[in-house]
């Protein structure tokens, strides 16, 4: 039996990518890449979004030997890549409404099972209001019927294009432009929101899985998975907004991981109703960390500071280790 | 075939005939037959098709939207609060030019909630980018959709085809249909005008800003304007294919001589005409036109059909609260060098039944200059809370026996 080889760097999971299989070599650093989303759209600098929906696409039409279609729901990914005439997508791209994404996908994928093209696939996209908002009647519909659709929600916890308004996904205590900083519970009230993988896990649908943009290598390798199965599949992947958490833009991919490392935001893959696998957390860290570094949680450090309300969430964080089982694995057995 | 049958089991036969290739509704009365006559083709073997069950009419339509950008024909059927329901898709549909076909089952928008006919779910439509043709009978039903798909795809517009509820969806009529492979015939495939393919990326529905929005606007108001033409053009090809009249912009009826038109849309004309005929036999000058294309608005059909008339009577399903007549406005700006007395008589609303001996009475009051400019049919204001309303509401006090039950 050959002994299972690990790649450690600066204290990351991070495998070095060159020194693995070509087959598992990152799709990004592929000569062959096709950059589905072009550069020239105008998205804001260290935008987590669309850094999510390059590799999501590039590893879908990678799976596919590029064919696919792609629906967009109406946001800041369809804003900042389509101002007409001009265009970032080298993909077949629709975009119709803003919460009409999974609707329009089963359109697509009926109207190609027509056809009988079995090869060309369907990518439907969204951020989490066109997801748990807006979208999630027609979401809900295309999981029901479990249509060939692989939909993907790229997470930044409120509406963005708007100005930073609160969505369904936004956490417990963040400041938006609908959820001031103000009074004694200040930000996002505690006790709401959808948890939309859990709820896709729920539907029965073939995969889910959550991912975020620190890890890469594992939201390729989910997107590869998923278009090797057929039916509803439903990728929930967290991208910070500078914009909307007030960070700095070169820190999209450090907050990100942070949301894994504190609990906050667990990565793991369910099949039919069932949690397969989960990322465990190498390093945990406490969630002041993560908070104090977005200006959306600025109120809970000003002054005497607001302990309470870290504590809550902390406690939010230790729930979830718990349950989705993220505490470390013996590194070497 | 010479057939007895339902109005919508009629149209499910003529939808099924034009083969298209994604069905996708939602159920809603009085639409519900049509559809589950197409979905008993697509499980029988008769109809070659996806038929999708979704969770709603925005759905609905969405999903039609994603399978005509993908070059699938496509049809749906609503009514409604149905209608308005999937509204933003309708706008949607329209201003990306998708082919696609949806039966209207015509019934009243609430509040209060009412599932029978009148025109006002279509007429909140009116603006929405949408060719809006008005079936008078059941036959007429079966052909203008028959003609609708191939409208649709020779424009790259969709097509709503309005037929007033139960008055013709669950009226059994004797009704000619064509047969599938007739049907088939007429509707060769062409290829869209759009298409997503993986062969040749294309970026539709892209954000277009104030340096564009306007001339892509102006193509769309082209666009509609020339269907015009198209729909004349299928009109006269059906006419080649099938021996039968059907469809075009207007439909007049005893015009040659008439002093006094009645402008309508839909069943109601049929007993217009009825009410024409006896009045004729009296010698009065009086005939009947149709509006069969709502939208596009035929202007220069209409003014040639009402220019130079003494009298134009407009009959609506349907009016703008607090504002007046629809159709009439639109005739008004048709005709607005034309110096021509029109009127406006609201009638049917929310399935009151308009009977003959109802609109002679307008014919009686026109007669004798008391017909007013603006009124309703059979309004009872003993029942419309009386009051101020009671001196300042012209009404039709005739009405026919049996609404003048149904009121009581």
């Amino acid at each position: 039996m050959t002994e299972r080889i690990r790649f450690y760097q600066v204290g990351s999971f991070a495998i070095g990518n060159r020194l693995l299989d070509r087959e598992r070599v990152t799709v990004q650093s592929q000569m062959e890449r096709t950059n589905a989303l072009d550069s020239g759209h105008r998205a804001c600098q260290g935008c987590g979004e669309a850094l999510a929906a390059r590799y999501v696409l590039d590893a879908a039409m990678r799976a596919t030997g590029n064919d696919i279609v792609v629906v967009n729901a109406t946001g800041c990914l369809e804003v900042f890549s389509s101002p007409f005439p001009e265009s970032s997508w080298k993909v077949p791209w629709l975009h119709s409404l803003f919460g009409n994404a999974p609707a329009v996908a089963t359109g697509v994928a009926a109207a190609l099972r027509m056809q009988g093209n079995v090869s060309t696939r369907v990518v439907a996209q969204a951020g989490d209001g066109g997801t748990v908002d807006i979208g999630f009647g027609t979401l809900s519909g295309m999981f029901e019927r479990n249509d060939d659709v692989l939909f993907v929600c790229y997470d930044n916890e409120a509406y963005m294009n708007t100005g930073v308004q609160r969505s369904g996904a936004t956490p417990p205590a963040a400041r938006t432009a609908t959820t001031e900083a103000i009074g004694s519970e200040p930000g996002n009230a505690f006790g709401q929101g959808k948890d939309l993988p859990k709820i896709a896990v729920a539907h029965g649908i073939p995969y889910v899985a959550t991912a975020t943009v620190a890890d890469l290598h594992d939201l390729e390798a989910k997107v590869t998975k998923a278009m090797e199965i057929r039916g509803a599949r439903y990728l929930h992947v967290l991208v910070p907004c500078p914009l909307g958490w007030g960070t700095e833009a070169h820190d999209t991919i450090h907050v990100a991981r942070l949301a894994c490392e504190t609990g906050l935001f667990p990565v793991y893959e369910a099949e039919k109703g069932v949690v397969t696998d989960r990322t465990p957390i190498r390093h945990i860290r406490p969630v002041e960390e993560y908070l104090r570094m977005q200006k959306r949680y600025q109120h809970l450090f000003r002054g005497a500071g607001r302990k309470d309300i870290v504590e809550r969430i902390q406690q939010i964080a230790d729930a979830q280790i718990r349950q989705y089982d993220l505490l470390p694995e013996e590194v070497i057995p | 075939m010479l057939i007895e049958i339902e109005g919508s089991q009629a149209v499910a036969e003529a939808v099924a005939g034009a083969s298209p290739d994604v069905v996708c509704a939602y159920p809603i009365t009085p639409q519900t037959h049509i559809v589950e006559g197409v979905g008993r083709a697509v499980r029988s073997g008769a109809l070659h098709a996806e038929f999708i069950n979704v969770e709603s009419e925005f759905a609905a339509l969405s999903v039609l939207i994603g399978a005509s950008a993908a070059g699938a024909r496509t049809y749906t059927a609503t009514a409604s609060q149905g209608l308005l329901y999937m509204m933003e898709a309708v706008y949607n549909a329209g201003g990306l030019g998708l082919p696609i076909v949806m039966t209207l089952a015509n019934r009243a928008v609430g509040a209060p909630i009412n599932i029978w006919n009148d025109q006002s779910d279509a007429m909140a439509a009116r603006d929405a980018g949408w060719i809006q043709l008005f079936a008078e009978t059941n036959q007429d039903a079966v052909d203008l959709h028959i003609q609708a798909f191939r409208i649709a795809e020779m424009c790259s517009l969709p097509v709503m085809v309005c037929m007033d509820g139960f008055v013709l969806t669950h009226a059994v009529e004797r009704i000619d249909l064509p047969s599938h492979e007739a049907i088939a015939g007429f509707l060769p495939r062409i290829a869209p005008r759009q298409l997503l393919s993986a062969g040749d990326p294309i970026t539709i529905g892209a954000m277009v800003g104030p340096e564009a929005f306007t001339e892509v606007r102006f193509q769309a108001h082209e666009a509609m304007r020339s269907a015009r033409t198209t729909i004349e053009e299928v009109k006269s090809e059906f006419l080649r294919t099938f021996g039968r009249d059907a469809g075009g912009l207007v439909s007049p009826y005893l015009m040659d001589d008439a002093e006094t038109v009645v402008v309508g849309m839909g069943s109601i004309l049929g007993t217009v005409k009825d009410v024409v005929d006896r009045r004729r036999e009296r010698g009065e000058r009086i005939g009947v036109l149709g509006v069969t294309t709502f939208r596009p608005f035929p202007d220069d059909a209409l003014r040639e059909a009402l220019a130079g008339r003494k009298h134009v009577i407009v009959l609506e399903r349907a009016f703008a609260t607090g504002t007046g007549g629809i159709l009439t406005n639109d005739i008004a700006r048709a005709l607005f060098h034309e110096d021509v007395h029109l009127a406006t008589v609201v009638l049917g609303l929310g399935g009151r039944p308009v009977h003959e001996d109802g609109l002679d009475g307008i014919f009686v009051k026109l007669q004798y200059g008391k017909l007013p400019d603006f009124s309703f049919l059979d309004l009872h204001v003993d029942h419309a809370g009386g009051g101020t309303s009671r001196q300042e509401l012209p009404v039709h006090h005739r009405g026919s026996p049996l609404s003048r039950r149904i009121a009581r």
